[in-house]
């Protein structure tokens, strides 16, 4: 399933990388519900959210700079950071 | 972080010296004690700015994190901590003998 | 006459092939007192023990990538275990004896079509509860923002060329995974067994900057 990794930049801790945000990938697989750690990093109680592995192609990450446009990064991204695509 | 233009790779490494097991290990036993968490060790390393990735090894800046962390939470007051690193100091000039 | 040399002080080599940090015997850093504080601090305030320091030291010292190589040997060795490892690898690793602790660990299989390296970006996780400690390259700002743009030429400078053929997966350990790359096995070892095979993963081919290699 495609989905969108959001365009939004809020200060503090975030474990969503800057070079993924605003593009599109394919779910891998669901991980399953992990504590928030946007919300764990101040320790306030956190939140259980759903973890998801998504696969993005060098290309849509980094247009004509890839190195090699159908190698992929696979990385660990909170359901909130996510919308369809 | 990711995609930023860097140089070579240094492939040079080290053995841990005894000290950095030991902030290695107070992290770990701080976490398991609900005194701080990984992300919270997080968040204090990325506060603390480019300037601190810089001049201060991985070692110094996860103990000044779990130092933070451990004010943060009420494990001790910074006062408690100047007192006690006075007395450390104190103790001698070698790491040997202050320990 | 002989002459006693005083080896630490000289430049000489740890157990484990790399230098000795300078240690006891310099002078006292800020943040080593700060160590020392928090250390001594915690534990009169009741938190941690002195023995929990000193058996946690031992837990991370025993963790090396001779653990993981046990397992990738096993994996080679067992395809039912593979089945496993590749199912839940932080499940199969407890299942050999391994104490991992909390870790959640994916494996992340070599073959013909696909070559898998991991990097953390954000910081520096690696699945040291199997491994024990990253090296100072995975933690440099260098390995970190070039592994997701170049792998290639990342995995060049460490001496492995991938063919154009086969695809390149780079994992960025962003949340609460770590993952081990299962090498391929080499064709030269089909017949060995775990025991032999273990001495042909090196911790570099289980990060995926390296292949495995015939033992010295």
């Amino acid at each position: 399933m495609k989905v969108r990794v959001q365009n939004h930049w809020p200060p503090g801790h975030i474990r969503t990388p800057a070079y993924l945000r605003g593009k599109t990938g394919e779910i891998e697989r669901e991980i399953g519900l992990f504590n928030n750690p946007e919300q764990n990093a101040y320790r306030l109680p956190p939140q259980q959210q759903r973890l998801v592995r998504v696969r993005f192609t060098m290309a849509e990450i980094w247009g004509d700079a890839a190195e090699t446009p159908d190698d992929v990064i696979e990385a660990e991204i909170y359901a909130h950071w996510l919308e369809p695509a | 972080m990711g995609g930023d233009p860097a140089g070579g790779i240094n492939h040079d490494q080290h053995d841990f010296a005894l000290w950095e097991k030991r902030v290695d290990a107070l992290m770990v036993l701080a976490s398991s004690a609900g005194l701080m968490n990984t992300d919270s060790l997080r968040r204090v390393l990325e506060d603390m700015g480019e300037e601190a990735y810089e001049t201060m090894s991985y070692y110094e800046r996860w103990i000044a994190s779990v130092s933070q962390n451990m004010v943060e939470s009420g494990a001790f007051s910074t006062a408690e901590l100047a007192d006690k690193m006075a007395q450390i100091k104190a103790r001698g000039t070698t790491y040997g003998d202050a320990t | 006459m002989p002459h006693d040399h005083h080896d630490h002080d000289h430049g000489a080599l740890s157990p484990s092939g790399h230098p000795y940090r300078k240690d006891d015997d310099i002078v006292l850093s800020y943040w080593q007192m700060m160590e020392i504080s928090v250390r001594e601090l915690l534990i009169e305030k009741g938190h941690i023990t002195a023995a929990q320091i000193h058996n946690q030291i031992n837990t991370m010292d025993a963790r090396s990538p001779a653990n993981g190589a046990k397992v990738v040997a096993r994996a080679w060795s067992d395809p039912e275990f593979k089945s496993a490892l590749l199912t839940d690898a932080g499940q199969a690793s407890r299942d050999m004896g391994f104490d991992i602790g909390p870790m959640h660990l994916i494996a992340v299989e070599n073959t013909i079509l696909v070559h898998n390296v991991v990097v953390c970006t954000l910081c520096s996780c690696y699945p040291r509860n199997l491994l024990g400690l990253p090296p100072d390259w995975y933690k440099s700002r260098a390995y970190r923002s070039r592994t997701v743009i170049e792998p290639r030429k990342v995995l060049s400078e460490f001496g492995v060329e991938i063919a154009q053929d086969v695809q390149v997966r780079v994992h960025d350990s962003t949340a609460d995974m770590r993952y081990l790359v299962l090498p391929a096995q080499p064709k030269e070892t089909m017949g060995l067994s775990a025991d032999e095979l273990a001495y042909w993963v090196t911790r570099d081919s289980m990060i995926g900057v390296g292949l495995p290699q015939a033992p010295k």
